[in-house]
């Protein structure tokens, strides 16, 4: 077994002792209430942190926009959700709420990489920075009803769309979806959380994960070999996007009303991920679940601090900061842990 | 089969006003080592580029064994037959030796990104024979102890050998090396003759060199062509091109001056 390969098994193992120690606290009683609320939210923005670091550490493109994604694919898995609510059994529902939400959030990162991914630069950044915000200014926009007539959709109020009083709205505008059945728990979190483990991991330690690292570490070489770059950017980008509407299924199926607001999909929320995947190390997997865990958790449980919540929040980012990058810090680690070169362990 | 491997003609290209390389031909037979030298900014790293498909030629034509290559973009050079370093290595820094070398081998060894996602059984027995063929050419290069390190922090001779162990996992015809020698000091260049010896002997590689290293040069090119100002200055065998006194004094200079 490579070390590699090592490296990633321990990923699993790691997020499995997690799984089980959270269970264990659950059957015990051991956590409050608020923190059990917390428990699904910390695991999709673990996810996100995946699927950013494959397009951030993996590829070397910056996304500014992985919110969006998520928006995607929690709105078009909720629409889903309520459309067949009183249809399908939850379990079947739920798996192709899934289908639905990655398929869209992949779609849309698919059609932004074909003009966008054929530039060379930080175009990625800026087209999806606004891709982010239109897609949340879009979804706040539309009404969207169903009645025995069809399908109505208005962009001015619930009352455009013209439904007959028996109707359904699904999407109400700025309200958003309400009603979405909470099918997600932790446990499904988990094994969602596991799959993109399993698929970027997985990807890294291939013959298209060294074709998409060769193209961060040096295009002009990686042409010069033969590996056809926009190619392979748009398979890592679609995939990292695809993973981002994974993790919007699962945010759209833990709350009660789904809302396309600034606080869940704006830009901050993008750039909030972002700050997940350069503390926990960019390129290194395990440390962007680890690093959103944590960092997710934290300002949460410093409420009771209030006013100064933001002010250790930021103390402990600086702190992380100089613990993964710092040389002296690193050499440290690696003379006691015998680890080399961050990116490799990914 | 045409009769040479690379036949350049009348290449030229123009940025802006400046004729960077002017009406430059060119032909290497196989299995020949070829030097083109010239001064600094004498258009040699743009013959390359031209060369490679980084840029597209003004004019002139490229034909690599017979087929007209020119302009193409540079992925489809590349399986045409030619692989290249580079002046300035371009290694991949943040992956591993073995790694650098398997990137290269992608297209030899393929699989599809189905089989890359849920490691089929495929991709098992693609890995293995890749990994051979990989480990294969290190020790060739022997960098074979070295295959975990990370390219960085390779020193710099090896670095030199990995990027043209990286260019001849492609399985070119031929090899465009860029001042191979480049900030070597005198025993690094001399293990780098003996590599490009070795590539020449053991692939039947044709090899086509930029260097400033004379001593290189003189040791191993059978042919050259000197370039000045994007113009050919002197074309032919070795010891006659470097006793021409236009190549003389384009590098040493006027008597005068």
């Amino acid at each position: 077994m490579t070390k590699l390969k090592r490296n990633h098994l321990f990923t699993y193992i790691l997020v499995i002792a997690f799984y089980i120690a959270v269970e264990v606290m659950l059957r015990m009683g051991l956590l409050t209430s608020h923190l059990q609320g917390l428990l699904v939210p910390m695991v999709y923005y673990a996810i996100v942190a995946v699927g950013l670091n494959l397009c951030v550490g993996i590829l070397g493109e910056l996304s500014l926009g992985h919110a969006g994604f998520m928006c995607v694919g929690a709105f078009s898995s909720a629409l889903f959700s309520n459309l067949t609510k009183e249809t399908l059994p939850a379990a079947p529902r739920f798996l192709i709420a899934f289908v639905i939400g990655i398929a869209f959030a992949a779609l849309f990162g698919f059609l932004i990489g074909i003009p966008v991914l054929r530039l060379k630069g930080d175009y990625l950044a800026i087209v999806t920075l606004a891709f982010g915000e239109i897609i949340k200014n879009i979804v706040n926009a539309v009404y969207l009803g169903t009645d025995e007539n069809g399908v109505h959709i208005s962009l001015k109020n619930a009352m455009g769309m013209g439904l007959v009083p028996e109707g359904k709205v699904l999407i109400n505008g700025p309200m958003g979806i309400t009603g979405t059945p909470r099918n997600a728990n932790f446990t499904i979190a988990v094994i969602v959380l596991l799959i993109a483990l399993f698929i970027v991991q997985n990807l890294i330690d291939s013959r298209d994960g060294r074709a998409i690292m060769s193209i961060r570490d040096n295009v002009i070489a990686a042409e010069s070999i033969g590996i056809p770059v926009v190619r392979y950017k748009m398979l890592a980008f679609t995939i990292s996007a695809a993973i981002a509407g994974a993790a919007g299924v699962l945010f759209a199926h833990n709350i009660s009303t789904l809302q396309a607001t600034s606080q869940y999909f704006g830009y901050n929320v993008s750039i909030m991920i972002l700050v997940y995947v350069v503390l926990g190390g960019i390129g290194s997997i395990r440390g962007s679940v680890v690093a959103a865990m944590i960092l997710y958790l934290l300002p949460e449980m410093l409420r009771g601090l209030n006013k100064y919540r933001m002010l250790i929040y930021s103390i402990v980012l600086i702190v992380i900061m100089i613990i993964n990058w710092s040389p002296a810090i690193r050499s440290w680690r690696e003379k006691t842990f015998g680890r080399k070169g961050r990116r490799q362990e990914a | 089969m045409s009769e040479h491997l690379l036949q350049v003609d009348h290449l030229s290209i123009t940025f802006g006003g400046l004729r960077a390389v002017d009406d430059v031909s060119l032909s290497i037979d196989r299995g020949e080592l070829y030097g083109l030298i010239g001064p600094n900014g004498a258009g040699k790293t743009t013959v390359f580029n031209l060369l490679t498909g980084v840029y597209k030629p003004t004019e002139g034509i490229v034909r690599l064994d017979g087929q007209d290559i020119t302009g193409h973009p540079t992925i489809e050079i590349n399986r045409a037959g030619i692989a290249r370093t580079f002046q300035n290595i371009r290694l991949f820094r943040g992956m591993s030796v073995i790694d650098n070398v398997k990137a290269a081998l992608s297209r030899e060894f393929s699989y599809s990104s189905v089989d890359s996602i849920f490691h089929t059984s495929k991709y098992r027995k693609v890995e293995k024979e890749m990994d051979k063929r990989a480990q294969e050419l290190l020790e060739v290069f022997e960098l074979g102890a070295h295959r975990d390190v990370l390219a960085s922090n390779l020193p710099y001779g090896q670095q030199r050998k990995l990027e043209i162990a990286r260019a001849m996992a492609t399985t070119p015809k031929l090899l465009l090396l860029d001042e191979p020698a480049a900030g070597m000091n005198p025993n690094e260049t001399a293990e780098l003759m003996h590599t490009i010896a070795l590539i020449r002997d053991r692939f039947d590689m044709t090899i086509l060199l930029i260097e400033h290293d004379m001593k290189l040069v003189a040791g191993i090119c059978e042919r050259l062509t000197v370039l000045n100002f994007g113009r050919v200055l002197a074309q032919g065998e070795t010891k006659a091109v470097l006793s021409d006194p236009e190549v003389i004094k384009a590098y040493l200079g006027d008597a005068d001056n």
